[in-house]
């Protein structure tokens, strides 16, 4: 992308980012009443943050092996609850040693 | 400045302090995904600045990146963004009514996932001095850590600056999972979207649809199945 592209797409975030906040901040007072779309909103997160991590995730280092070990790693230290940082941090050394090794073989 | 304001201020500040501590280091993280991959960090600290979000920013980015058309990286964003509808409604019905218009056009900006979790267990009204506390050390943690986050990058070795394209993945996981083991019906909403994000990356015509449109589609299907299946339940009259 050349370069007033991309600013162009940093205001367009901006905008579609600031927007939800603001505009019920500022304008609106009311409850959504409808169960639908309020039980439809609650689920749109955790659908989004999905759909962006697979299949992605395993395309993300050098090689789709050390993604995997990665991603298990991950998984485990998420499915144990851990912070944000330590399943990263995690996730990251796992696929860095995977990688040492993987080159030895 | 009367007294009030200011306890309100720092009693702000002071609740923004475990905020500001977690933004640092998953900005840091986007700052280091931005400059890896050809951004000046200019714009990764302008990105962090104008958007303070996670989710948002860092798919609008890898948007950006991809070479994705304006309308996909807009409408994308605003998918991941839309439920800061209704924390940005819940709060707006907990705010001091004196609060000014102004004063709500400003802080309305800094409503994240953690500052709304954190301002609607407020006791009583929320008002603007302790709000403008609580938005204060995050938004500066989230723009300083995302600075040193791109200018630090080159100083990292190759093979470790590999490892960490796991590392945005990694966090979005460990969001994904706790509230997918307590609740069946976000469980299924992730695995469901998770499917068919992977059957629209290979099935060959599905393939087509770019990055940005799989997540929107696959998303809205998956939330959809799971609202229909599992509606939340109904509101008390007055909460």
């Amino acid at each position: 992308m050349r370069e007033p592209h991309i600013l162009l797409a940093v205001f367009l975030m901006f905008l579609v980012t600031y927007l939800p906040r603001m505009v019920p901040f500022v304008f609106l007072r009311k409850k959504i009443r409808s169960r639908f779309l309020r039980s439809l909103l609650h689920y749109v997160p955790y659908a989004v943050l999905a759909a962006m991590t697979i299949p992605d995730i395993f395309t993300s280092t050098a090689s789709p092996l050390s993604a995997a070990l990665g991603s298990l790693a991950a998984l485990f230290l998420a499915w144990r609850g851990k912070s944000l940082l330590t399943v990263a941090l995690g996730a990251v050394a796992v696929v860095f040693l995977a990688e040492r090794v993987l080159a030895f073989l | 400045m009367t007294q009030t304001t200011r306890d309100e201020f720092t009693a702000g500040l002071r609740d923004g302090i475990p905020i500001c501590l977690g933004y640092l280091s998953v900005s840091f993280t986007f700052g280091v995904m931005c400059t890896e991959n050809g951004l000046p960090f200019w714009l990764a600290v302008l990105i962090s600045m104008t958007n303070l979000t996670s989710a948002g920013q860092f798919a609008g980015t890898a948007l950006i990146l991809a070479g994705g058309s304006l309308a996909e990286i807009a409408v994308t964003t605003l998918v991941i963004n839309i439920r800061y509808l209704l924390m940005s409604l819940s709060l707006a019905q907990k705010a001091d009514p004196a609060m000014k218009t102004l004063s709500r056009l400003i802080l309305s900006m800094g409503i994240t996932d953690e500052v709304f979790g954190v301002g609607s267990q407020r006791p009583g009204r929320l008002t603007a001095p302790y709000l403008a506390g609580l938005v204060f050390l995050p938004y500066w943690g989230w723009a300083l850590g995302t600075l040193a986050g791109a200018t630090i990058t080159s100083l990292l070795p190759a093979m470790v600056r590999s490892a960490l394209g796991i590392a945005i993945y990694g966090m979005f996981l460990a969001i994904l999972v706790p509230p997918a083991r307590q609740s069946r019906p976000i469980a299924l909403a992730v695995l469901l979207s998770g499917i068919l994000s992977l059957l629209f990356s290979f099935l060959p015509g599905l393939r087509m649809i770019s990055g940005g449109w799989r997540i929107i589609l696959c998303a809205l299907a998956a939330a959809l199945v799971a609202a229909l299946r599992s509606p939340l339940p109904e509101e008390p009259a007055e909460s």
